[in-house]
């Protein structure tokens, strides 16, 4: 099953295409990740699925992205968000307890108890894999802590609003090799309920987790397919320059 | 101590230029707190000897030249002023910052206006409010008029102060709240104010200190009776007024010393206050 689906995308900042004719499925509890080098427009297309790119003012859209067969366009903008979160390159927590960080976007939404609250922090922390790091620091500001674990609270705020696709663009850029790897095994953990996107410029990480991959080029997809067939057999001779390090 | 200062002679001999410049830069600190300090210590060794029970007598007379009027009257001239501007100043702020087009002429206007307004002379503020509050809208010499007075006065400070504070909030913040799907309003009130609020007090304290030093701007609006205030609309002076007047006076420079001690307090405590407040409210960091 393809739980989102672009089709014949092209995005402009101004007078700049960024994206062009860009035609992609992403199935269901799957992992897809985007690769590619810098500046070829991944972060642009991430930022497309949950329409964050609404945001910067002189990007115009053509084309079409769905989410279960329905165009993005027609839903109204936070419901798109609620269903489809994001995680970013910097970890950035509210300025505020780790409870409240969780508590946010359930708040957002209308939750109100206070123990439907309590339990959503738990079994977010619990799902990001830090609930036993912080079980006794949720009063305390997010922002006294290290920068793996900030991470983490983001992906357990992402998590707190059931979303049902997680997009992360370069989630452990910033990350020591230690947070990295519990990130990457959070991860992959996590596809059993969500459907996950990942930007990554490590394709080592490409490799480790995901189930597909798609390769960018100049704002245009090069190739993409299943993860094991794209690095065993790349049937571009561009993709095979790439992932053999020999441009980029 | 020996071991370290053979170091930094070392140091010294090795790095001039960085010597000198760290001595110019202790130099100035301890400059500016010792000018600072000698002036603390001038105020306080002349006033608190004169610091009399009579001096806080609730009634003011010739006699007694009681404070307690005048304190009085500062603590509404300053109250007043912040209940009108803080509101208007945070939310034109936040206007500017939040919801108006990037680069749009309106904040290029707005921003212009605001400098300017903060470069005039208090005594210009004065005399508007002579002409506008007290003759044209026929309030008197009167408390209004002089918190209007100030309210115009300090509010491109407020303004100005809150949107730097908006501005210095991270976009990565606003991303993470829309990308939770929460609105813009939700976004700006939840988390970007609450973030900016330690940069607005400090702007709100700047404001305060403006207020109770003023004197030129409330000499012609809020005049200079030294009496207990009966409403708004009655004349009242402030402590810097009354200190003007003690002083200008010439019989009660003592009474004067006791007075500005008391003035220090109340500015100590307002600044102790403010910052308390900036600490519950900024989310504990
Ligand atoms: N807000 C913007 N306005 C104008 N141009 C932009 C904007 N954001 C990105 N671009 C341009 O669009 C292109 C794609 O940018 P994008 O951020 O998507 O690249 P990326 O693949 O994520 O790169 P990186 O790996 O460095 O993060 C770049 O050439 C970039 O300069
Ligand atoms: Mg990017």
């Amino acid at each position: 099953m393809d739980k989102m689906m672009v089709k014949n995308l092209d995005l402009y900042y101004g007078d700049f295409q960024a994206l062009d004719d860009v035609n992609l499925a992403i199935p269901e509890n799957q992992i897809t990740a985007f690769i590619g080098p810098s500046g070829c427009g991944k972060s642009t297309m991430i930022k497309t699925l949950n329409r964050m790119n609404d945001l910067i003012e002189g990007c115009k859209i053509e084309g079409e992205v769905l989410l279960d067969g329905k165009s993005i366009q027609e839903l109204d903008v936070n419901t798109l968000r609620k269903r489809v979160g994001m995680v970013f390159q910097k970890p950035n927590p509210f300025p505020m307890s780790v409870y409240d960080n969780i508590a946010y976007g359930p708040r957002t939404h209308g939750v109100r108890s206070k123990a439907k609250l309590d339990d959503i922090v738990e079994k977010s922390l619990m799902d990001a894999a830090i609930w036993d790091e912080l079980k006794d620091r949720l009063k305390k500001s997010a922002l006294g802590l290290s920068g793996g674990q900030q991470q983490r609270i983001c992906i357990a705020r992402a998590l707190a609003i059931q979303p049902e696709v997680l997009l992360m663009d370069e989630p452990t850029s910033a990350l020591d090799p230690i947070s990295t790897a519990k990130i990457e095994e959070l991860v992959s953990t996590l596809k059993k309920e969500y459907t996950i996107v990942i930007v990554t410029h490590n394709m080592q990480q490409a490799v480790r987790i995901s189930d597909q991959t798609a390769f960018f080029l100049h704002g245009q997809i090069v190739e993409h397919g299943t993860t094991a067939q794209f690095f065993s057999i790349p049937q571009d001779k561009r993709t095979e320059d790439y992932i053999t390090g020999r441009f980029g | 101590m020996g071991a370290r200062l053979k170091f930094s002679i070392e140091t010294a001999r090795r790095y001039p230029l960085s010597f000198v410049l760290k001595v110019l830069v202790v130099g100035s600190a301890l400059l500016t707190l010792g000018a600072l300090f000698f002036l603390l210590a001038y105020i306080i060794v002349n006033g608190v000897p004169h610091l009399k029970p009579s001096l806080f007598a609730w009634k003011y007379n010739t006699k007694n030249v009681s404070l307690v009027p005048a304190l009085l009257n500062t603590l509404i001239i300053v109250g007043i002023p912040l209940i009108v501007t803080v509101p208007l100043g945070v939310f034109s702020a936040i206007y500017l910052c939040e919801y108006a087009k990037k680069g749009s002429k309106v904040v290029e206007v707005v921003r212009i206006t605001a400098e300017t307004l903060s470069g005039i002379p208090s005594i210009v503020y004065g005399l508007f409010g002579l002409l506008f509050f007290v003759i044209y809208l026929r309030w008197g010499y009167s408390i209004l008029a002089g918190s209007m007075t100030l309210s115009i006065m300090i509010l491109p400070l407020i303004m100005r102060t809150a949107e730097e504070a908006l501005l210095s909030i991270p976009t990565s913040l606003r991303e993470a709240s829309f990308a939770l799907g929460a609105g813009k309003l939700r976004t700006v009130f939840r988390i970007v104010l609450p973030a900016a609020i330690p940069g607005i007090l400090s702007g709100v304290i700047l404001g305060i200190g403006r207020i109770v030093g003023e004197t030129a701007a409330l000499i012609y609006t809020a005049g200079t009776v030294p009496r207990i205030p009966g409403s708004v609309f009655s004349s009242g002076r402030t402590l810097a007024i009354h200190l003007y007047t003690l002083s200008s006076e010439g019989f009660h420079t003592n009474e004067a010393f006791a007075t500005a001690v008391v003035l220090l307090i109340i500015v100590l405590l307002i600044n102790a206050l403010s910052a308390g407040l900036a600490r519950r409210l900024g989310g504990g960091n």
